[in-house]
């Protein structure tokens, strides 16, 4: 029974890891911008919540009907601006631009801020309290809320890609931006869009992380990326429901390992992803057929 | 068959390109390439592989900015306009390969076309209509179709946006005979709603038989402008492959 709890634990954080990688995932599929500033963002996120929780006494709960637009502003001005930039040079341009945006934006936070922890939400009920199924599963009400929001974003981004005008473009653009163009397309600010939709995505998983656990400005690089890259290489880049798959093998072997060795945690995680790497690089859930 | 009337050489060209230079790095693919389009023509340039031809028509689409000279719509210079506002002013090509987007069904495509149309005629109903088959098949992806359907998807996507100029390059490329002539006949209904064509092949005995005006480029340069009923079989052979210089070549080199 005490398998069967760490199973549930793991599927359940892991939507926590489908928030951080989806937006990865997105950015790549649409612009192949591989994001290094991705975690960081979401720790930037988590950072506002904490300002406008602070300012606005907004329950945490509700704290993201102002970061999330605020965040997805900011990457549709990032993208417009430094990563379109960054674009117009080369691919490996793009990564070095997102390497240095990702220590701006640490060594900001410490010079700012500080290097304290924080975290959101401390002693709100719903984020402490659980319950308990028999005498061994345990639930916590937040990693089910976590769970419950990744996959309905996870849904409304597959809607809003395959029926919305904008979904389309998206699609469109990240085929053959060229040939988008000639059809009127100004695919930079199809870029932007899919930058903003990346970035709001990123800002929810640092607000769950915020609530779940503790960040500090170096925790988007030191856990939150290294996870999203983790749950997109196992699920397969591209595929949305392949990130959740991600998310979710990534936290099992992260509980499983944990219940072997409170140690061996993160190594569990990063075995089974590097198994992946070697027995099935293109992922579990293969993207779609291009020709 | 096409009007063969006499141009309108006084009025105003609806597409006109001045003394156009274009570099490829080092390379000098267009060459002062200058042509001006009237309106209802079919303007077709022609040329062997490598003689800039889709250079001009990618220029023309501000796909590639020129070194040297202006692009004109309708009197307006639009040489520094980006490709997506040119389409929506009413420049729009059918690239070569077709370039469809592959990820999405043959509808989505349409409507991705008709997302910034101008007003006009044309609407993805009337591409149905024009393509029959097409409306039974809107659903499937445009991998799933023969290289003559997806050229007839590419051309489907360019008439949505009811451009004023369609460019046209290369439709006949990979594609059988058969199904270029079948493509190539669908030309008079298209030019019947108003639009003009500015076309490039390499297929020229196709080109001779759609065009209204001719233009052949050799390394960069025209060659020999004309009407297709003024000029010969030997002149068109001689600008084609450069064997000597052709007579009846207005622009032709010294």
């Amino acid at each position: 029974m005490l398998w069967i709890n760490d199973i549930i634990q793991g599927i359940l954080i892991g939507g926590l890891y489908a928030l951080f990688a989806c937006g990865l995932s997105l950015m790549f599929g649409v612009m192949k911008v591989v994001n290094l500033a991705h975690g960081d963002l979401a720790v930037v996120g988590g950072y506002i919540a904490v300002g406008v929780i602070a300012v606005t006494h907004i329950p945490v709960l509700w704290s993201f009907v102002i970061v999330v637009p605020l965040m997805a502003l900011l990457g549709y001005v990032l993208q417009r601006t430094v990563i379109q930039a960054s674009l117009n040079r080369s691919i490996l341009t793009t990564l070095l631009v997102t390497f240095g945006l990702s220590i701006v934006i640490e060594n900001g936070l410490l010079q700012f801020i500080n290097a304290n922890s924080h975290s959101l939400g401390v002693g709100n009920a719903i984020i402490t309290s659980s319950f308990s199924i028999g005498s061994q599963i345990t639930i916590a009400y937040l990693l089910l809320l976590i769970f419950v929001v990744a996959v309905v974003v996870l849904l409304g981004l597959q809607y809003f890609l395959s029926a919305s005008r904008y979904g389309r473009l998206i699609r469109a653009v990240a085929d053959d931006r060229e040939a988008a163009q000639l059809s009127g397309i100004d695919y930079r600010h199809v870029f932007g869009i899919a930058a903003a939709i990346a970035f709001g995505t990123v800002a929810l998983g640092g607000i769950a992380y915020g609530m779940y656990s503790q960040f500090s400005p170096t925790t988007g690089t030191d856990t939150i990326l290294l996870f999203a890259f983790a749950a997109v290489v196992i699920g397969g880049l591209g595929s949305l429901w392949g990130t959740l798959l991600g998310g979710v093998i990534l936290g099992v072997a992260q509980t499983i390992g944990a219940q072997i060795s409170s140690s061996d945690s993160l190594l569990a995680g990063y075995l089974v992803f590097l198994a992946v790497l070697v027995l099935r690089p293109q992922g579990l859930v293969a993207r779609r057929a291009q020709s | 068959m096409p009007d063969r009337a006499d141009r309108p050489e006084d009025g105003t060209p609806l597409l006109e390109v001045r003394d156009l230079t274009v570099h490829h790095g080092q390379l000098r693919a267009l060459d002062r390439v200058s042509l001006r389009v009237f309106p209802g023509e079919v303007y077709a340039i022609i040329g062997a592989n490598g003689a800039g031809k889709s250079t001009l028509l990618r220029t023309i689409a501000g796909l590639h900015q020129p070194t040297e000279g202006s692009i004109l719509l309708d009197g307006k210079d639009v040489t520094r306009v980006r490709p997506e506002r040119r389409a929506t002013r009413g420049i729009t090509m059918v690239p070569e390969g077709r370039r469809l987007f592959e990820s999405l069904t043959v509808e989505e495509n349409l409507q991705v076309g008709a997302t910034y149309a101008r007003k006009g005629p044309w609407t993805i109903e009337r591409v149905y209509e024009l393509f029959s088959w097409m409306r039974d098949r809107r659903g499937q992806r445009t991998a799933q179709l023969s290289g003559g359907e997806q050229q007839s998807v590419a051309i489907g996507r360019a008439l949505v946006a009811n451009p004023r100029v369609l460019l046209l390059d290369e439709l006949s490329l990979g594609l059988a005979p058969v199904v270029v002539q079948r493509i190539y006949a669908m030309l008079p209904q298209i030019l019947a709603t108003g639009l003009t064509v500015l076309l490039v092949e390499q297929d020229v005995s196709q080109a001779l038989r759609v065009a209204s005006h001719l233009q052949c480029l050799l390394e960069g340069r025209t060659t020999l402008e004309g009407k297709p009923s003024d000029v010969t079989a030997e002149q068109v052979e001689a600008a084609y492959f450069g064997l000597r210089p052709a007579p009846a070549g207005e622009r032709g080199e010294p």
